[in-house]
């Protein structure tokens, strides 16, 4: 690793002044993507700006919304009673990322902001149109994920918290990859009165994305039988060593189908 | 560099060290403490995982200036004198080892894995130990191990 100073900042606006004082300061929520590539010298930081002293770790009901702070872990997540009962859905899909050792450090705003094109929140978070609050504004989800590993971020902002609406029903399904536990394709779907909304993780040549065939097809009749004559092309889907992109086609629609069952049973 | 002061082992420890420095380091090269051990070194094998306030993390990804100020718990804290722990004996009499290489980052997060789960099924045990990796692939009797370990749970309390 080469060196870096880290810094604590005791406050999110104190953080924010030290990110924009410099281009090589960086950010670190759990360091479970960012630690890893500091050690394989990928990345050169001048100051490395922990957020841990900035109170971004609490899980409140705001105006109806779940408020998830960018510090919370996927652990705490998984375990928090409010997020059962508000969001069983993604208190289900926290609980399946990396392994126990990794869902006690990485977190959510982490996860969010690094947008890797296999990372299960960012299916959840478009799925559910939730809104990404940062220390400059507010961002609903579809204009938040921009392409790999790219957001709408800017070099000197910060997620603070995500707000979701509470969904009539949800569910996610992942295929995940045996080793890395990372999704091959996940799929989170979410019913709401008004709107089917339907997100894909691990899938798309350019990160998440929602497929509209399948969402028009739930709204229709929001049963797994409703996806029985779906056919998702292939154009647009990853290739590589885990699974051919027609294979992620397929998988689409069965872990669509599950994922609604599951919503309908839960 | 900045100074940090940690509890390890129930012990208080204050150093300088490296931003950069990891705890697996830390624990390692400053406190001479060698039963973490450092497998893949990329937070895949679990061979490093301790305990950072009660909670079991790989300490090859987490910095030692990141534990300042907490309280670490290490495989070296867990025996009282020569008793060893439930979850030590438990290894022990199942042989729930062989070349005892993952044995100290198993043993630190099976006791986390069983916490008020005295039923826990051999499934769970297998999928809560994801984040560890026995390259001679002795998992059988490592589940023996941890499923007899969370029998005698009430006996088990992690310092």
């Amino acid at each position: 690793m080469y060196s870096f100073n880290y810094l604590k900042p005791d406050s999110i606006k104190e953080a924010e002044s030290l990110l924009s004082g410099a281009d090589d300061n960086k950010v670190i929520s759990g360091g479970m993507t960012l630690l890893p590539t500091l050690k394989q010298r990928l990345a050169r930081i001048e100051n490395l700006i922990g957020l841990e002293k900035c109170g971004l770790d609490k899980i409140v009901l705001k105006e109806g919304l779940l408020n998830i702070g960018a510090m919370v872990t996927h652990f705490d997540v998984s375990n928090s009673a409010l997020v059962k009962t508000e969001n069983p859905a993604i208190a289900q899909l926290a609980s399946h990322i990396g392994d126990r050792q990794v869902r006690n450090r990485g977190t959510i705003g982490g996860s969010l902001a690094n947008n890797d094109p296999s990372a299960c929140y960012p299916a959840a978070i478009l799925a559910m149109s939730g809104t990404i609050h940062t220390t400059k504004r507010d961002i609903k989800a579809e204009n938040f994920f921009v392409d790999l590993f790219e957001t709408a971020l800017e070099e000197d902002e910060i997620i603070t918290s995500v707000s979701l609406p509470k969904p009539e029903r949800a569910a996610y399904e992942k295929f995940p990859n045996p080793a890395s536990r990372y999704a091959i394709v996940g799929i989170f779907v979410a019913k709401f009165d008004s709107e089917v909304r339907v997100a894909v993780t691990g899938a798309g040549e350019e990160g998440v994305f929602r497929c509209q065939q399948i969402e028009t097809a739930l709204s229709a009749r929001f049963l797994p039988e409703s996806l029985s004559e779906i056919n998702i092309s292939a154009d647009g889907l990853m290739s590589d060593i885990h699974a051919e992109a027609d294979y992620r086609a397929h998988l689409i629609v069965e872990l669509a189908k599950r994922a609604v069952a599951k919503s309908i049973a839960r | 560099m900045t100074e940090v002061t940690l509890t390890v082992n129930g012990k208080k420890y204050t150093q300088v060290v490296f931003d950069h420095l990891l705890l697996a380091d830390f624990i390692r090269e400053k406190l001479k403490l060698t039963g973490t051990h450092i497998g893949c070194d990329t937070s895949q094998c679990g061979a490093c995982v301790i305990h950072v306030d009660g909670k079991s993390i790989k300490s090859c990804t987490m910095l030692a200036v990141q534990a300042d100020g907490r309280d670490v718990l290490t495989i070296e804290g867990l025996a009282d004198g020569d008793v060893l722990h439930p979850m030590q004996r438990a290894f022990h009499e199942n042989h729930g080892l062989q070349c005892g290489f993952c044995t100290p980052g198993m043993i630190m997060s099976a006791i986390e894995l069983i916490k008020g789960k005295p039923d826990i099924t051999d499934q769970e045990i297998r999928q809560g130990l994801e984040g560890n990796l026995c390259r001679c692939t002795g998992y059988q009797n490592i589940v023996k191990s941890i499923q007899e370990a969370a029998k005698n749970e009430n006996n088990l309390t992690n310092r």
